[in-house]
């Protein structure tokens, strides 16, 4: 952004310090991921950088907490990335089918009780986590589904489908009904309209909403600490637990891993959300 | 010519106004049998549950279940003296049966809720029992501890009689009904549930204070920046965003550790000495930096997405007017974008108020918060209707801060993203 020539000396100075305290609130925001990188590749057990590493010498480096995080007897990375992974599928599944029919019949001009009921569907994403927690927990215990996969794969639905419902339900403002209404004018059947035109339109948006449900759960630590027994352990109750008992940088192989598993979602979600405002005419 | 309105008819003969009736109902049944699945989902997994805690939070059956008879027989006492024989024949009653199913554990427990001391008398009295003799149950009662035959203890058991009872909530704002039926505080030096609730308060404040004098500097410049600039320097904010609130807590732990690079830094410039090095976590200072750091995303993107629709000839307009830069940008760009300070400022205290994770790991005794309380009760005190209580008393907050804000700002004045 640069300033006009005729710019008053004083307006100058003001320019260059907002722009230092923009530089240094980025500085913030992104600099503590930074520094988990190079710590999780320390030849040592301490997690500060050592004089070797800051000498960048060949030797401080290593692989070893990644050996660790991969085949460590002692690690239970395997389980909880496989127990992650399957909780986090099943759930952005149910979250996107149920969020995007939901959405589907929210956004029509005829749906009753419009407020009400988007008040309800929204209301996971508004009530404090411990609270949704503790009742979650409590109806998976009456239905003898805690410490099940099921009962957390519900759980996760439950936290996931208002990011669908919101994202779909942006999704469809800005679409045309009249494009539906030509393929029925044409013959087809509504699930035929919805599957080969709907569906393709609003797919950026579904996408992301599925984005967003799949972080929710694979990122979700309160209510699985309620629910989950040993067998169910997730990455971050395993990070929770070593966090909270003992900073072992294997640790930090794990949350490496996770950054770059957030930056590949990041870059998908970005190209969708840029694809979808191509679609919905938005041009910036 | 008579020009009496005609009904007009469809071509199947039926009014028009009936035929399109009909159809609007048939949309309206469509429309709402697409939503009914998740709507009936979340009713009776999410909806019901919360209001099961409601009914957890003030139900105080188990007492009453489990000293049916003395309660009936307490009906006819005044609580002024002893309660007579027919009071401790009924409670000897309930209390061999609770014996013959090893029930009378949860009994002292439950009792010592209301008043601290039962557990020894209800162990003591569980072994006397045994050897008791028919009749005069009173005196063999009394006879086993002199708690027995005080008459405080007795006004506390019959304190449990009412199948419903607000004592959670009282006691989750450190009151509690004494002897006389009075509602009290406790003690100042144990007051500790008044301290967090004022902790959380402060916490989630000066968090959504912080996050908002850095948001907006960052956000005006993403608006205002050129496309090919702003998308580079979204990434700082939406990488964050999109990372694992563990992953970001331990980058946190790792920096303010004692030995930790923001210490070494201190120490490099001459802030601090080596061998005095300040302690930056398990305190409020970590929470409030990790905090701060972690909900700071949520102000920039509501923020952000209000900024760029705000076009940059009104600053223009605004200056050619005779105004200096600061006075357009308050008078002009500045109100435009309180509906973003809104939404930000919503999102970032609401989930403060709730946060559990980054307190629990950086914020060490002094810098936890009501969530972390609620959870210790639900998983190691297992006092879940007092989990319940707390966690309703907070609910009720973020909807009063929510109604707040809808009677202020509008609800529907929320940007976001």
């Amino acid at each position: 952004m640069a300033l006009p020539k005729y710019t008053e000396p004083h307006y100058r100075i003001w320019h260059y310090i907002y722009l230092t305290i923009c530089g240094a609130v980025f500085f913030f925001l992104i600099a503590p991921l930074f520094v988990i990188f190079p710590l999780s590749f320390n030849a040592e057990e301490f997690l500060s950088f050592s004089d070797g590493m800051k000498s960048l010498d060949p030797d401080a480096f290593s692989l070893r907490w990644y050996k660790d995080m991969v085949y460590g007897t002692k690690n239970p990375w395997g389980l909880a990335a496989k127990n992650s992974f399957i909780i986090a599928i099943f759930a952005t599944i149910g979250s996107v089918l149920l969020g995007t029919v939901a959405a589907l019949g929210l956004s029509s001009r005829h749906m009753p009780y419009k407020g009400l009921i988007m008040a309800v569907l929204i209301s996971p994403m508004i009530v404090p986590l411990i609270i949704s927690g503790v009742a979650i927990f409590f109806f998976m215990a009456k239905a003898g589904l805690a410490a099940t996969h099921t009962g957390i794969v519900l759980a996760h639905i439950i936290l996931g489908t208002p990011f669908v419902v919101i994202t779909v339900t942006a999704t469809l403002s800005g679409f045309d009904h009249s494009v539906t209404r030509a393929a029925a004018s044409l013959g087809s059947d509504p699930v035929n309209t919805f599957m080969k035109i709907t569906l393709p339109l609003i797919l950026p948006g579904v996408i992301s909403g599925g984005l967003f449900a799949f972080v929710t759960s694979f990122d979700e630590v309160v209510v699985v600490l309620f629910l989950a027994g040993l067998e169910n352990t997730t990455i971050p109750i395993q990070m929770w637990t070593g966090l909270r008992e003992q900073l072992s940088p294997t640790i930090l192989a794990v949350a490496t891993c996770l950054i770059i598993l957030s930056t590949l979602i990041l870059v998908t979600a970005e190209l969708l959300r840029r694809r979808s405002e191509r679609l919905r005419g938005i041009n910036r | 010519m008579s020009s009496e309105t005609k009904q007009i008819l469809t071509t199947d003969g039926i009014p028009l106004e009936v035929s399109l009736k009909k159809a609007e109902r048939k949309n309206k049944i469509k429309a709402f049998l697409l939503v009914a699945p998740l709507l009936f989902f979340l009713i009776i997994t999410y909806v019901f549950p919360i209001g099961d805690m409601l009914f957890r939070s003030v139900d105080d059956k188990m007492v009453t279940q489990m000293l049916p008879k003395t309660f009936k027989a307490m009906e006819n006492w005044d609580g002024q003296d002893l309660p007579d024989e027919e009071v401790f024949a009924a409670f000897h009653e309930d209390f061999i049966k609770l014996v013959e199913d090893k029930r009378e554990g949860k009994l002292s427990t439950q009792l010592n809720y209301t008043k601290n001391g039962f557990k020894s008398i209800i162990k003591k009295l569980r072994r006397a029992s045994k050897k008791f003799e028919e009749g005069n149950y009173k005196e063999q009662i009394m006879s086993v501890h002199k708690r027995w035959a005080d008459v405080e203890y007795w006004r506390a058991i019959q304190r449990r009689a009412p199948e419903f009872t607000g004592q959670k909530y009282l006691k989750g704002m450190d009151m509690y009904v004494n002897e006389e039926g009075k509602i009290v505080s406790v003690e100042e030096d144990r007051r500790i549930h008044r301290v967090l609730w004022l902790r959380t308060l402060e916490i989630a404040f000066f968090v959504t204070v912080f996050c908002f004098l850095m948001a907006y500097p960052i956000a005006h410049l993403l608006a205002t920046l050129p496309m090919k600039y702003s998308n580079l320097l979204m990434i700082c904010v939406l990488l964050p965003f999109w990372t694992s609130l563990l992953v970001r807590t331990a980058s946190w732990m790792i920096l303010l550790q004692q030995q930790g690079i923001v210490n070494d830094f201190f120490v490099g410039i001459g802030l601090v000495a080596d061998d005095n090095r300040p302690e930056m976590m398990y305190n409020k200072t970590g929470s409030y930096v990790a905090m701060t750091q972690i909900l700071l995303p949520f102000m920039v993107l509501p923020l952000y997405s209000v900024m760029k629709t705000i076009s940059p000839s009104l600053m223009r307009a605004g200056k050619s007017l005779g105004g200096t830069p600061f006075v357009a940008f308050w008078k002009v760009y500045f109100p435009l974008t309180i509906p973003g300070i809104g939404a930000g400022c919503l999102l970032v205290f609401i989930l403060a108020i709730g946060y559990y994770i980054t307190p629990a790991l950086v914020g060490g005794a002094s810098g936890t918060l009501i969530s972390n309380q609620i959870a210790f009760h639900m998983k190691s005190t297992l006092d879940w209707s007092f989990a319940s209580a707390m966690g309703l008393m907070l609910l009720s907050g973020v909807l009063v801060i929510y109604w707040l804000y809808n009677k202020i700002v509008g609800i529907d004045n929320i940007k976001l993203g």
